[in-house]
């Protein structure tokens, strides 16, 4: 709801608004242009001239088997990633909700990965998972299971994922209990009353009341995994062992930076534009709906 | 606990209890490793503390890993203060005024700066990467603190939260400001500022994690090693290329790296989930 009082100024709004929109325009417009510009550029391979190829750099970018590949990387890492973390964090809000006294003692504890790095989170894992020196590859090789994330590709993945969940778990927890918070004792002691067992009572009342909790964190969820991880795999994996690892962000830092291929590298920024705007829209419009002034 | 039930009151806790553990295992694995010398840590860590604590820390925080190629982890984590600070005193000082121009004022393309703004919440640094370096460097940014912290100060999320808040303080307190004779920027600073004091710490809390964890950004815009970020320059110190990684070096930088974030999280709990979550409920 606008305001109903303002201030008659006409001059005054635009000082204030201005730092903002420069630093937006500089930094944020004039680059994403920039890179819709690019995206139907093709540059010759020394970059002293460039003309116009339309979308023939989409085209070749669905065409290119690499770009095919890291997209089912992404779906894979994304997928496992969100499940994960929200599947992790939902039990484990569920459980601190019931926990009363101590909460706050559980709470602390669980927040610290929040605090932490995506890249350093993946130091980290990688670290516990070293084939020579890690203390999880010890005992997994004791299990006789050999484990060797810098050979096996799967591996890669797995640990990427691990290290990404792992760090998404408090985030979503703090939400999640907030959200379980926030539902009134009397619905639970009303089905409890009518003879509903603590299961049923999640699944049938107090879930469906966390879902818009839910939606929020899946939307968050999904951009963190498209785009926060980008130092996940670069610091761990660097998209390897033989691009198992290599999901679209990444690939449009290798593409740009360390190939110089910059039609192509703009183009899947493109995509990925696209990819974010979809979800913050429906993001922003969900919420906008739902908040009441 | 709408019901006392024992078996599950040891489950809840029991699973809890697991959480922390997984959550502690990574961070206590790799203190140890901090603390013992790099010997040691060529076969399997160990799972107990060792001696060389001080030694250790000092060293990196000293010379570190110079000799590998490294910058000094002392000057690192200079580097992530400074950007950090920077970035979430930034954001916030020119969120806030933003918010208070959108909200209480009427002027010409009000809405199209709205959304303008909101145009930044769709382009994460990921998505325009190269374009965004190349204005950076034609500015003559690179290697600098303002290239590192000024790109990322923009987005729009704190000028939400502020709208957000600003547009449920009552009408009756601009309209007394009114009655009484302040101007606006004395109702802004003397009543809304304070007024939004829980949405500012929580912001200090988020914005600080924000910039002191940026990783993408500082490696694309520093060379000079002088300039990295901690976060940034631990992945040089555990991929090593042509000497066996010193990992209990490595180790305790990266105990360094994530240390003050944590730190500040843990003890600012109460407030940055007040505002964090308040908002969205």
């Amino acid at each position: 709801m606008p305001k109903r009082v303002v201030f008659p100024h006409r001059a005054l709004p635009w000082a204030l608004v201005f730092p903002q929109l420069l630093i937006t325009l500089v930094f944020f417009v004039w680059p994403a242009g920039q890179a819709l510009v690019q995206s139907v550029l093709l540059q010759d391979a020394f970059g002293l001239s460039t003309h116009f190829v339309g979308t023939e750099n989409f085209r070749r970018l669905v065409a290119d088997p690499n770009y095919v590949h890291a997209v089912r990387v992404t779906l894979v890492f994304v997928g496992a990633t969100v499940g994960l973390a929200m599947a992790a964090a939902l039990l484990l809000a569920a459980m601190a909700d019931r926990v009363g006294r101590g909460v706050v003692v559980y709470r602390t504890l669980l927040i610290c990965p929040y605090a932490i790095a995506p890249a350093v989170a993946g130091v980290l894992w990688h670290f516990l998972f070293n084939p020579t020196i890690g203390v999880v590859a010890g005992w997994l090789q004791a299990l006789g299971y050999a484990w060797n994330h810098v050979l096996n590709g799967g591996q890669a993945l797995v640990l990427v994922i691990l290290a990404a969940a792992w760090k998404q778990v408090s985030y979503n927890f703090l939400f999640f209990l907030a959200g379980l918070q926030a539902i009134p004792r009397a619905v639970q002691e009303a089905a409890a009353i009518d003879g509903a067992g603590p299961g049923a009572r999640f699944w049938r009342i107090v879930f469906p009341l966390l879902s818009p909790t839910t939606f929020f964190l899946l939307v968050l969820n999904l951009v963190y995994a498209f785009f926060e991880t980008f130092g996940i795999v670069h610091a761990v994996t660097g998209g390897g062992p033989a691009k198992a690892t290599e999901t679209l962000v990444f690939k449009v830092f290798n593409d740009g930076f360390v190939g110089l291929d910059f039609g192509r590298s703009a183009a899947q920024s493109v995509v990925l534009m696209a990819i974010v705007t979809g979800l913050t829209v429906v993001q922003f419009r969900y919420v906008e709906r739902r908040v009441q002034y | 606990m709408v019901e006392p039930r024992p078996g599950l009151t040891i489950l809840t806790h029991g699973v809890l209890s697991l959480g922390v553990v997984l959550v502690a295992f990574p961070l206590y694995v790799t203190l140890v490793a901090s603390t013992h010398t790099a010997e040691s840590l060529l076969s399997r860590v160990p799972l107990w503390l060792g001696g060389h604590f001080w030694e250790n820390y000092r060293t990196v925080l000293g010379a570190g890993m110079r000799a590998a190629g490294g910058a000094s982890v002392g000057t690192m984590l200079r580097n992530s203060l400074v950007m950090a600070l920077a970035i979430a005193l930034g954001k916030i000082a020119i969120s806030i005024v933003s918010a208070y121009a959108i909200v209480y004022f009427r002027f010409p393309l009000r809405m199209a700066c709205f959304w303008t703004i909101f145009l930044t919440l769709m382009l994460p640094v990921e998505v325009r990467i190269l374009p965004t370096f190349k204005v950076v460097a034609d500015l003559h940014l690179l290697n600098s603190y303002a290239g590192l912290t000024v790109p990322l100060i923009a987005s729009a999320t704190a000028t939400f939260l502020f709208r957000q808040f600003f547009l449920t303080v009552p009408e009756e307190l601009a309209e007394t400001a009114r009655i009484d004779g302040a101007g606006p920027l004395r109702f802004f600073w003397s009543i809304l500022v304070p007024l939004s004091r829980t949405t500012i710490a929580a912001l200090v809390v988020v914005l600080f994690i924000y910039g002191w964890n940026q990783y993408l950004w500082p490696l694309l815009v520093t060379t000079d090693e002088g300039m990295y970020t901690v976060v940034m320059g631990l992945k040089r110190m555990v991929t090593v290329a042509d000497q066996a990684a010193q990992w209990n070096l490595a180790m305790a930088a990266v105990i360094l790296a994530l240390l003050p974030p944590v730190v500040v999280v843990v003890l600012a709990q109460r407030w940055f989930v007040k505002g964090l979550i308040e908002p969205e409920k």
